[in-house]
C-alpha cells in the first residue's frame, strides 16, 4: 500500500480544508445573524488591518442595517471611500465587486430576489439597462438636486457620482499637442492611416459613438466610423490596453477616457510615453460620461442606501474622486485636480446618457460599418 | 510479429457488462447537476421565439464567427499536441538533466490566468514591446504584429499545451515497457517503436488532453479579446457587455454547446474501439533513453518553451512589482486572499475528483451509448465561457435556491460544474491503461462495488486522480467570473485581486498576488513530480 500515500495525504489535506471551510461558514452565518460579517474588511482590496475595528463597530448595529452594494467600480478605486463611509456611518456594508456589465446582467437575472441594495456602476449604459427593467426606485429630490441634469437619469432613477471625459491620448515621441487636430472628426484623414488605436467593444467608447450620432447626425457618425476604419486602426479590448499601446508607440493616438493616464504617470513616472489632449470647441470627442449609482426597487434597506448615495455626493467623497481617481466631481464647489481642465471649459454634447435605444442603434451602426 | 504486439493493445473494449447500480446512480446524479447551464440557456433563448433564435443563429456574421472559432480550436489543439508530446517524452523517458524541474516548469504556464498572460505577452512581443526594446540597437524599429490569428494561436498554445503535457506524461509513466521492448526486439527502430507502440498507447491520453485544449480555446475570452481575434466567446461577451441583452447571448452560447458536441464526437472517433491496458507487470520502470548529442537541442527546446510561456510572464510581473515599489506604491496584502484561493481550490479539486470518479469508471469500464452521453454532458460546463456559466447559476441560485445563493457551497458547485471534465479525462485515461482483470478478480472474490472502487479502482487510477485534482486546483485558482458573481459577498481570491488591479492599470498592485498565485499553484505540480520518485 506504499504507493497510496500521496493520495492519502491529499485526501487528508482536503478533509482538513473542508472542515475549516464548514467552520468558517458557520462563523460567517453567526456573524451575519449578529449583523456583521468578516467581509467588510475586504472591501478595501483585502485591507486586513481594519478588520477588528470594523467588526466591532458593525456588531453594534442591528440586522436591518446591512447594506449590500454591487460595485462595477473597482475595489482599487472606490474601496477607500467606501471604507470611509463605513467608518462614519457605522453601518455594515458588504460590497460585491465585478465587471459593470456582468453585475447589471446579474441584477437582471436575480430579479425580485436580488440581495443588492445599491448598484454602483462604471457607466450610464449599465444603469440604463437596469432602469429600463424597472428595477430601480426613484431617488429623493435632495439627492437629485445636487447634480446637473445632464449627469442623471431624467426619471431620477440613478445619479452620476463622478465624471470621465473622452480624450485623445497621443504618443509624446511621435507627436506634440499642437500637431493634433482640434476635432475628433479629423482623424479620418488618410495621414492617420495605421496610427490610431481604439477600443470599439468598450462601453465608454460606444457611448461616445452614440453622442456622435445625436450631435452630428447619423450620416456623420457613419462616415466617421467608415473613415477611421479605412485608416486601419488597431483594436484594443479596453482603455488600459489602448493607452499602453499609445505609450509604447505601437500607435500614435488612441481614443480613451481621461483618467487612465494619471494612474500610469503615478506608477510608471513622468517618462510614460503618452499624454492627453482634449478635442476643442464643444467637440463630441470630449464628451463626458459618468459613473453613478441607483437604489434597487427591492432594496431591503432603502434608508441606508440613500445615506450611501448621499455620502458619495458629499464634499469629502467628491474631493476623493477629484484627487484620488482624477475624475470630475459632480457637485458644484469641489475643484478638479490641477492637471485637468475644469468641467466648465469642456463643452460637451447634449446627450441623454440613459437612452438605451440609441445604444442599440450604435451597435447596429458599428456592425454595419464593420467596426464590431 | 509486430502485428501481434499491437493487436494485443486492441483488446475487447467491453470490460464488465452491466455497470453496478451504485456507479450508474452516482454518475447520473453528477450528470444531472451539469444540466443547469444548458437548461438556463434554453430558457433564455426561448424568450426570443423560434424566429428570433434562427435570426441570430443563421446570421451571416454569427456563422463566420463560428467558422473562425473552429479554425482557432483546430490550430491551437494541433500545435499544443505537437509542443507537448515531445516535452512529456523528454521529461519522463530520457536522461535529460533536471527532468523533475523541467516537469514542474513546463506544467506551470497553465496557472497563469489568460487575462494576465495575454497582457504580459503583448507587452513583451508587441510591435513596440520589451523584445523590440532589446533589439532596437540592432536597428529593429518594429516587430511584426502579433495580433490576429497567429498571435492568438501562439498565446493560447503557450497557456494550454500543459493539458496535453500532463495527461500524456502521466500516461507515459503507466505504459508497460515490455511492449516497446518487444517491438524493439522484433527489429523496430526506436522511432518506429515510438510511433507504432507508444503513440498508440498514448492515444487516449493525447485525446483527453487535446479535448481540454479545444474546449478551453472555445471558452477563452481573455486571449481572443486582447489579441483581437473575433471568436465566438468575444461575440457572446459583446452581447453582455455592450447590449445588456441576454437572449442573443444565450442563442450564441447554445451554438457553442452544439459545437462542443461536434468536438466530443470527433474525440470519440479518435478513441476508436480500442481499450488500452498495461500488461501484468504493472508499472515496471523504463530504462531511460540516453540523449547523447541530442542533449543540447533537447534542453534548448524545453528552455525556449518555458522561457516564452513562463519566464517571460513571471519576469514582467517581477518588473512591474519592482517598478511599483520604486515609485513608492503600496503592495496588496495577500495573506488572506491567498488562503481563500488555496481553500476553495483544494475543496473544488477534492469534490471534483469525487464527482468525476463514477463518470470516469463508467466511461472506461462500462462503455455504452448512454455512458458516453453522460460523459459528454459533463464537458459542456468546461466549454461554456465563465460568465455564461456564472449567470446560469446566478439565475438558479437567486430564484430557486435562495438559501444557498452567494454562499461558499454554491461557488464550489460552480467550480465543479466548470472544471470537473478535467478530472474525468485524466481519471478515465489512467483507468484505460490499467487492466480491469484485477477489479474483476476482486469482485469475483466477493468484494462489494464500493469495496472494489475504494481498494482496487482508486489505487489503480491514482495517477489520473492526482493529475485531475491538480488540474482542477490550478484552474480554480485563476477562475474569475464565477468567483466574482457567486462567491460570498466580499469574498476575495488572488484572482479577483489581480483582476481588480489590472483592469484599472494598477500593474504593480497586480504583480504580488499574481506571483503568489503562481507559487501556490506550483505546489500540486511539485507533489505530482515527487510522487514519480517513489515509483
Amino acid at each position: 500500500m506504499r504507493s497510496v500515500r500521496p493520495l492519502v495525504f491529499v485526501a487528508f489535506v482536503f478533509v482538513f480544508l473542508l472542515t475549516l471551510g464548514v467552520a468558517c461558514g458557520q462563523e460567517a452565518t453567526q456573524e451575519e445573524e449578529d449583523g456583521t460579517t468578516e467581509e467588510t474588511e475586504e472591501t478595501a482590496a483585502g485591507g486586513v488591518a481594519s478588520e477588528e475595528t470594523d467588526q466591532e463597530e458593525a456588531a453594534a448595529s442591528s440586522d436591518d442595517e446591512v447594506l449590500v452594494v454591487y460595485s462595477g467600480r473597482n475595489a482599487e478605486l472606490v474601496g477607500p471611500i467606501i471604507d470611509e463611509f463605513i467608518e462614519q456611518s457605522e453601518m455594515d456594508v458588504q460590497v460585491r465587486y465585478g465587471d459593470t456589465a456582468e453585475l447589471a446582467a446579474t441584477i437582471l437575472e436575480e430579479g425580485e430576489n436580488s440581495p443588492a441594495d445599491i448598484f454602483f456602476a462604471q457607466d450610464a449604459g449599465a444603469l440604463g439597462a437596469v432602469a429600463q427593467e424597472g428595477l430601480f426606485q426613484p431617488l429623493p429630490e435632495e439627492i437629485l438636486d445636487r447634480v446637473e441634469d445632464r449627469f442623471k437619469s431624467p426619471e431620477g432613477e440613478w445619479v452620476g457620482l463622478s465624471g470621465r471625459a473622452r480624450v485623445v491620448a497621443y504618443n509624446t515621441e511621435a507627436l506634440s499637442e499642437e500637431e493634433l487636430p482640434d476635432s475628433i472628426l479629423d482623424y479620418t484623414d488618410p495621414e492617420w492611416e495605421g496610427r490610431i488605436g481604439w477600443p470599439p467593444t468598450n462601453g465608454s467608447f460606444q457611448a461616445f459613438v452614440t453622442a456622435l450620432r445625436i450631435t452630428e447626425g447619423e450620416d456623420v457618425a457613419r462616415e466617421w466610423l467608415e473613415g477611421i476604419q479605412a485608416n486601419d486602426p488597431m483594436e484594443y479590448p479596453d482603455n488600459t490596453s489602448t493607452l499602453e499601446a499609445v505609450a509604447s508607440g505601437e500607435v500614435d493616438v488612441g481614443f480613451v477616457n481621461h483618467y487612465y493616464l494619471f494612474r500610469s504617470l503615478d506608477e510608471q513616472g513622468e517618462g510614460f510615453g503618452a499624454r492627453n489632449q482634449y478635442p476643442e470647441g464643444g467637440d463630441t470627442g470630449a464628451m463626458i460620461n459618468v459613473a453613478g449609482a441607483g437604489i434597487l426597487e427591492t432594496a431591503s434597506n432603502p434608508g441606508a442606501a440613500e445615506d450611501f448615495v448621499d455620502y458619495m455626493l458629499s464634499e469629502e467623497a467628491q474631493e476623493y474622486f477629484a484627487e484620488e481617481t482624477f475624475e470630475y466631481p459632480m457637485v458644484e464647489g469641489v475643484e478638479v485636480d490641477e492637471d485637468l481642465p475644469p468641467l466648465s471649459e469642456i463643452e460637451t454634447p447634449d446627450i441623454d446618457l440613459s437612452n438605451l435605444e440609441d445604444l442599440d442603434g450604435t451597435l447596429q451602426l458599428m456592425r454595419e460599418t464593420g467596426v464590431l | 510479429m509486430l502485428a501481434a504486439v499491437t493487436s494485443r493493445l486492441r483488446g475487447p473494449g467491453r470490460a464488465g457488462g452491466r455497470p453496478p447500480a451504485l456507479i450508474w446512480g452516482l454518475a447520473l446524479l453528477v450528470g444531472s447537476a451539469m444540466l443547469f447551464p444548458p437548461g438556463y440557456l434554453i430558457l433564455r433563448a426561448s424568450e426570443a421565439g423560434a424566429g428570433g433564435v434562427l435570426e441570430v443563429a443563421l446570421d451571416a456574421s454569427s456563422l463566420a464567427v463560428l467558422g473562425r472559432s473552429m479554425l482557432l480550436a483546430v490550430l491551437v489543439t494541433a500545435l499544443s499536441v505537437t509542443v507537448a508530446v515531445p516535452l512529456a517524452w523528454l521529461t519522463t523517458r530520457t536522461d535529460l538533466p533536471g527532468r523533475k524541474a523541467w516537469t514542474v516548469l513546463a506544467a506551470l504556464p497553465l496557472v497563469i490566468p489568460s487575462y494576465v498572460g495575454a497582457f504580459v505577452l503583448v507587452s513583451v512581443l508587441g510591435p513596440r514591446g520589451i523584445l523590440q526594446d532589446f533589439l532596437a540597437p540592432l536597428g529593429v524599429e518594429r516587430l511584426p504584429s502579433i495580433y490576429g490569428l497567429p498571435g492568438t494561436v501562439l498565446v493560447l498554445v503557450l497557456f494550454t499545451y500543459p493539458y496535453v503535457f500532463l495527461t500524456v506524461r502521466s500516461a507515459l509513466g503507466g505504459i508497460d515497457p515490455s511492449l516497446e521492448e518487444a517491438a524493439r526486439g522484433l527489429g523496430s527502430s526506436r522511432l518506429s517503436a515510438f510511433f507504432r507502440v507508444t503513440l498508440l498507447q498514448l492515444r487516449p491520453a493525447i485525446a483527453a488532453g487535446a479535448l481540454l485544449v479545444a474546449l478551453y480555446t472555445l471558452s477563452d475570452f481573455g486571449v481572443v479579446s486582447l489579441l483581437q481575434y473575433d471568436s465566438f466567446t468575444r461575440e457572446i461577451y459583446l452581447q453582455y457587455r455592450s447590449a445588456f441583452d441576454r437572449t442573443p447571448a444565450a442563442v450564441l452560447a447554445l451554438m457553442l454547446v452544439a459545437l462542443v458536441c461536434v468536438v466530443l464526437f470527433l474525440e470519440s472517433l479518435t478513441r476508436g474501439r480500442a481499450a488500452y491496458h498495461a500488461g501484468s507487470s504493472g508499472a515496471r520502470p523504463h530504462q531511460p533513453v540516453v540523449l547523447g548529442r541530442w542533449k543540447l537541442p533537447a534542453l534548448a527546446y524545453c528552455g525556449s518553451v518555458v522561457l516564452l510561456a513562463l519566464a517571460a510572464p513571471v519576469g514582467v510581473l517581477v518588473f512591474w512589482l519592482l517598478r511599483g515599489l520604486a515609485s513608492g506604491g503600496s503592495l496588496n496584502p495577500v495573506v488572506q486572499t491567498a488562503f481563500n484561493s488555496l481553500q476553495v481550490s483544494a475543496m473544488a479539486a477534492g469534490i471534483a475528483v469525487l464527482a468525476a470518479l463514477p463518470v470516469a469508471v463508467l466511461a472506461a469500464r462500462y462503455r455504452s451509448r448512454s455512458a458516453s452521453l453522460l460523459e459528454g454532458l459533463t464537458y459542456t460546463g468546461f466549454a461554456l465561457p465563465g460568465v455564461v456559466l456564472a449567470l446560469a447559476l446566478v439565475f438558479f441560485g437567486a430564484n430557486v435556491f435562495p438559501v444557498l445563493y452567494q454562499t461558499l457551497p454554491l461557488l464550489l458547485f460552480a467550480y465543479v460544474v466548470h472544471f470537473m471534465p478535467q478530472a474525468v479525462g485524466a481519471i478515465r485515461s489512467s483507468l484505460l491503461q490499467a487492466r480491469p482483470t484485477i477489479e474483476e478478480a476482486a469482485r469475483g472474490l466477493g468484494r462489494s462495488t464500493v469495496g472494489v472502487l475504494a481498494t482496487v479502482t482508486v489505487p489503480l487510477a491514482q495517477r489520473g486522480i492526482l493529475a485531475g485534482a491538480a488540474l482542477v486546483f490550478l484552474t480554480t485558482m485563476k477562475e474569475l467570473p464565477a468567483t466574482l458573481l457567486l462567491g460570498p459577498t466580499g469574498f476575495n481570491t488572488l484572482a479577483t485581486q489581480i483582476w481588480n488591479a489590472t483592469s484599472e492599470a494598477f500593474f504593480a498592485r497586480a504583480a504580488a498576488p499574481a506571483l503568489v498565485l503562481i507559487s501556490i499553484s506550483a505546489l500540486p505540480m511539485y507533489l505530482l513530480v515527487i510522487r514519480e520518485r517513489t515509483k
